[in-house]
């Protein structure tokens, strides 16, 4: 088989040292085309697999309004399952959207009224009313979202979750 | 034999005579040994093959077949995998609807539905022993080194190829499996972030979550599969076939007695594939793939659990930080099944179940240590480990991570090195122990994480979920 290989390379009189640097330039140049196609491929694709739907927001969609202020009793949190938030009123009387996102694995957590805490029920984090641990697995306090109270109207943002280690007094919103 | 019907008997035989000869050039039923080497060598599938083989590779508990049953299970994977195409709609408005209506309207839909899920889940299971048989028969060595990288990246994607399957339904099941498995991802120190973005099509899990799965399910993994798969095979017929089996401390003689594949390896083949795809058919006409209600992505069940062949990830979760549990743990363990192969060992023990004697009972040992410890760190860390109170100074990652992993990892160098010294093992025995105190360790998370976590994941007994 391998004495009857037809020569491919041929050695003529022009098979110089010219020549087959010549080649081996040519042969590089194709390599490299070849490899800027496939890496041109992969850049599509990664472009197609970016995150879709997580562009600007529209403002009128991501603002939700909540309601009146007095309509929200200090000490209480009521649900906004259309804007995936809970709004905490505290006993101080200030405002605080909490995220419903659990911050260990994305699980939805319910307000338990009697215990007064959030429980998680894939793996039982707790938070308290403004979001803070009680129990872990959770890493950090729940995402909140920013709230502005206009002509005794309670506005909240949710267009960004703003993520925080735990609670700060600088979070809450007095009306 | 090639020059069957030659150019002066061609002219008295009829169309569809000559029609049957251009397609199958050769005999079809082979009735001598060269006829069937013939076969073998020039049938598109059969070639795949080797032409004769040892005659004691062919013994069925070396093997247990399981390379075949893969292929047998990926067959009836892809069979039903495409009737299943014409009826699901891969959109959250539409998905369960068409699966309800599959399972209700369509004609054996249910048992369509049932032999895609089992058939699927068994996939796993049989690439899991398959990968064992392998490493406890030493078929890992030259030169089969890079054949045991290219099992590695199949089992790669049978375990892509699942998960992406197990959100399609869009039921509670599947939603907040994937919301878990997909918020571990966010544990991946810098690109995390980016990274469950990319996977979910966006912030969270919806229609961008379903098409990118659909899309990877239904083409991008079975295809890489069927490449993968081909080059796989080919590597084994390359090596002459499987690990020649022996027994500890047997010389294998120069020139082994051999058999050819033709009947003696593809009717046994054929058997193994017939009773499986027999059994799948019998399993799947009593048990049903559940369904639950459809997803609801503002009530998480309680509990929530990852598939069952991530649960040992997620039990890890409950141990270690998640940068340790989804992060360095697992990459680790990645980079030393990439390696084993590669590693110098000073003997091999090719063909002979875990090396040695001496290897069988380090094994023994190490499956021991690992059954009382693994348990024991479990309870422990459920009831009576409180970093968090014992060690409030300092960061999460150092208490909860780094410490427990520096703890693990003592544990296991320490016993790699007593079992060096102390039984004067060679390094092929003491990697081979390691591999199975790892195996067994997971094994028990797994366990622990389906039968033995009931509400709020809390350690319970499995006649109290």
């Amino acid at each position: 088989m391998s004495d009857r290989r037809p020569e491919v390379e041929t050695k003529g009189p022009d098979s110089t040292v010219g020549a087959s640097s010549r080649r081996s330039f040519l042969w590089k140049i194709w390599l490299g085309l070849g490899g800027l196609a496939v890496l041109e491929y992969i850049w599509l694709a990664a472009d197609f697999l970016r995150p879709r739907g997580s562009g600007p927001a529209d403002d009128a969609e991501s603002i939700i309004i909540a309601g009146a202020v007095e309509r929200f009793s200090p000490g209480s949190v009521t649900a906004f399952p259309t804007g995936k938030f809970y709004l905490a009123r505290l006993e101080n009387g200030g405002f605080l959207a909490l995220s419903r996102e659990c911050t260990h694995l994305g699980c939805t957590v319910p307000w338990i009224d009697d215990e007064a805490r959030f429980v998680c029920p894939c793996h039982s984090s707790a938070y308290d009313m403004r979001g803070d641990v009680l129990n872990p697995p959770a890493p950090r306090a729940l995402d909140n979202y920013a709230v502005r109270i206009e002509n005794g109207i309670v506005k909240v943002d949710v267009s960004r979750p703003l993520k925080r280690r735990s609670f700060e007094y600088a979070q809450i919103v007095l009306p | 034999m090639s020059d069957a019907g030659s150019d002066q008997s061609e002219g008295r035989v009829g169309l569809g005579r000559r029609f049957w000869r251009s397609v199958f050039r050769g005999p079809l039923y082979p009735r001598d040994d060269r006829e069937r080497k013939w076969v073998v060598v020039n049938n598109l599938i059969l070639h795949f093959r080797p032409v004769q083989l040892p005659a004691r590779s062919l013994k069925y508990t070396h093997t247990f077949g399981l390379g075949g049953m893969s292929l047998v299970l990926f067959l009836l994977l892809a069979a039903t995998g495409v009737l299943l195409m014409f009826v699901y709609e891969p959109s959250p408005e539409r998905a369960y609807e068409s699966i309800r209506a599959l399972e209700n309207e369509v004609f054996f839909g249910k048992l369509v539905r049932n032999i895609h899920h089992w058939s699927a889940n068994f996939l796993i299971a049989v690439v899991f022993l398959h990968l064992l048989r392998v490493y406890f028969t030493g078929g890992y060595h030259a030169p089969r080194q890079f054949n045991w990288l290219i099992g590695l990246t199949l089992l790669l994607c049978v375990l892509v190829s699942n998960f992406t399957g197990y959100l399609l339904p869009w039921d509670q099941l599947s939603y907040w499996a994937i919301t878990i498995c997909t918020g571990m991802i966010g544990y991946v120190p810098l690109i995390g972030e980016w990274l469950q973005g990319v996977i979910r099509g966006g912030p969270e899990i919806g229609s961008a979550t379903l098409i990118n799965f659909y899309t990877f399910h239904t083409t991008v993994v079975p295809v890489l599969l069927i490449v993968l798969m081909a080059w796989h095979f080919w590597r084994v017929r390359k090596a002459h076939g499987v690990v020649v089996p022996r027994a500890p401390g047997e010389e294998l003689e120069e020139k082994p007695e051999s058999v050819l594949a033709l009947p003696n390896l593809l009717m046994r083949e054929f058997a193994v594939a017939l009773i499986l795809v027999a059994f799948v058919m019998a399993f799947s006409v009593f048990v049903n793939a559940p369904l639950d209600a459809a997803a609801n992505p503002g009530m998480s069940p309680n509990p929530a659990k990852a598939p069952w062949y991530f649960v040992g990830f997620q039990e890890l979760l409950f141990h270690f930080h998640g940068s340790f549990a989804v992060v360095v743990i697992p990459l680790l363990v990645a980079a030393a099944l990439v390696l084993l192969p590669y590693l110098r060992y000073d003997h091999q023990g090719e063909g002979v179940w875990f090396v040695s004697l001496r290897g069988r009972q380090l094994g023994v040992a190490a499956a021991l240590i690992a059954l009382v410890v693994t348990p024991l760190w479990i309870v422990l860390d459920e009831y009576w480990i409180d970093y968090a109170a014992w060690l409030s100074g300092l960061p999460p990652v150092l208490r909860e991570g780094a410490l427990p992993f520096a703890v693990l990892l003592a544990l296991i160098v320490g016993l790699y090195i007593a079992i060096r010294r102390r039984f004067s093992a060679s390094r092929v025995e003491a990697v081979q122990a390691m591999f199975v105190l790892l195996g067994v360790a997971f094994a028990i998370l797994t366990i622990t994480g389906v039968w033995f976590r009931g509400a709020g994941m809390a350690l319970a007994w499995p006649w109290n979920l």
